[in-house]
């Protein structure tokens, strides 16, 4: 799938304990901006975002996602940040945005330009909407187990 | 009622990755449907302006104002693909009222 291309094993963080989902944002997005792929401030400008205008999304089977991602003046080029959690973090639905959603997957994404990533968006889409492959996701403990599950 | 093409603004955060992914969704499902569709995507604080120039529907993944003037649908399906039937059936009803 698309989505192997833009993952990096250093921005990839699997069966993560503890923690909040700032703790997770900060995480994924400071291995994002040591990789070059974001700019400084990725991390603040997707927290305040996180806060605004949330991404937790409830999906078909027992694992929750969110999607954290801000504006394309933060990112330098595209990526995807991938965490695992072993217990689930709080984050907020996106349409409702008062509600919790309880969240053991995270898929960051730093977007460059607008429309230029459709087919990475669509296949984590498509991740999203594959119950068996997120519990595939869900139990890798290795990077490429993560790479071999998206194949 | 005008010819041509139904206009969907599509709303989301930040106009770019959310929306982008509901675009394509719909662009495809309407077209299995025989609708011919074009969208536009939007933040969601763009949307009470931009919907003003004339749009069929509204699309949206995130909150947005409800007194719009044209129909609204909140959805997250076409992320998530839990309802995403019912949500190409509610667009496709929605467009042709």
């Amino acid at each position: 799938m698309e989505i192997s291309k833009y993952l990096h094993p250093e921005a990839t963080i699997l069966q993560m304990d503890g923690g909040n989902s700032e703790d997770v944002i900060r995480g994924l997005g400071d291995k994002l901006f040591s990789l070059g792929h974001v700019k400084d401030d990725f991390v603040d400008a997707t927290l305040q975002r996180e806060a605004n205008m949330p991404t937790g999304l409830p999906l078909e089977g027992s694992i929750n996602a969110a999607i954290p991602h801000v504006d394309i003046e933060f990112v330098n080029s595209p990526a995807l940040g991938l965490a695992t959690l072993k217990e689930p973090v709080t984050f907020y639905n996106m349409v409702e945005t008062e509600t919790e959603v309880p969240v053991r997957l995270v898929i960051m994404l730093a977007l460059d330009q607008p429309k230029s990533q459709v087919e990475m968006l669509r296949s984590v889409a498509q991740v999203l909407q594959n119950t068996a492959l997120v519990n595939q996701l869900m139990e890798a403990t290795s990077f490429e187990e993560v790479i071999s599950a998206l194949k | 009622m005008t010819n041509g093409p139904k206009r969907i603004l599509v709303a989301c955060g930040t106009a770019i990755a959310t929306s982008t992914v509901v675009a394509q969704a719909i662009i495809e499902a309407m077209k299995e449907k025989g609708i011919e569709v074009t969208t536009r995507q939007c933040k969601a604080t763009e949307v009470s302006t931009l919907v003003k120039e004339g749009f069929d529907l509204v699309v949206t993944t995130t909150p947005v104002p409800d007194d719009l003037g044209v129909p609204v649908i909140q959805t997250l399906a076409f992320l998530t693909g839990m309802g995403k039937e019912e949500a190409i059936e509610e667009i496709a009803q929605a467009l042709q009222t």
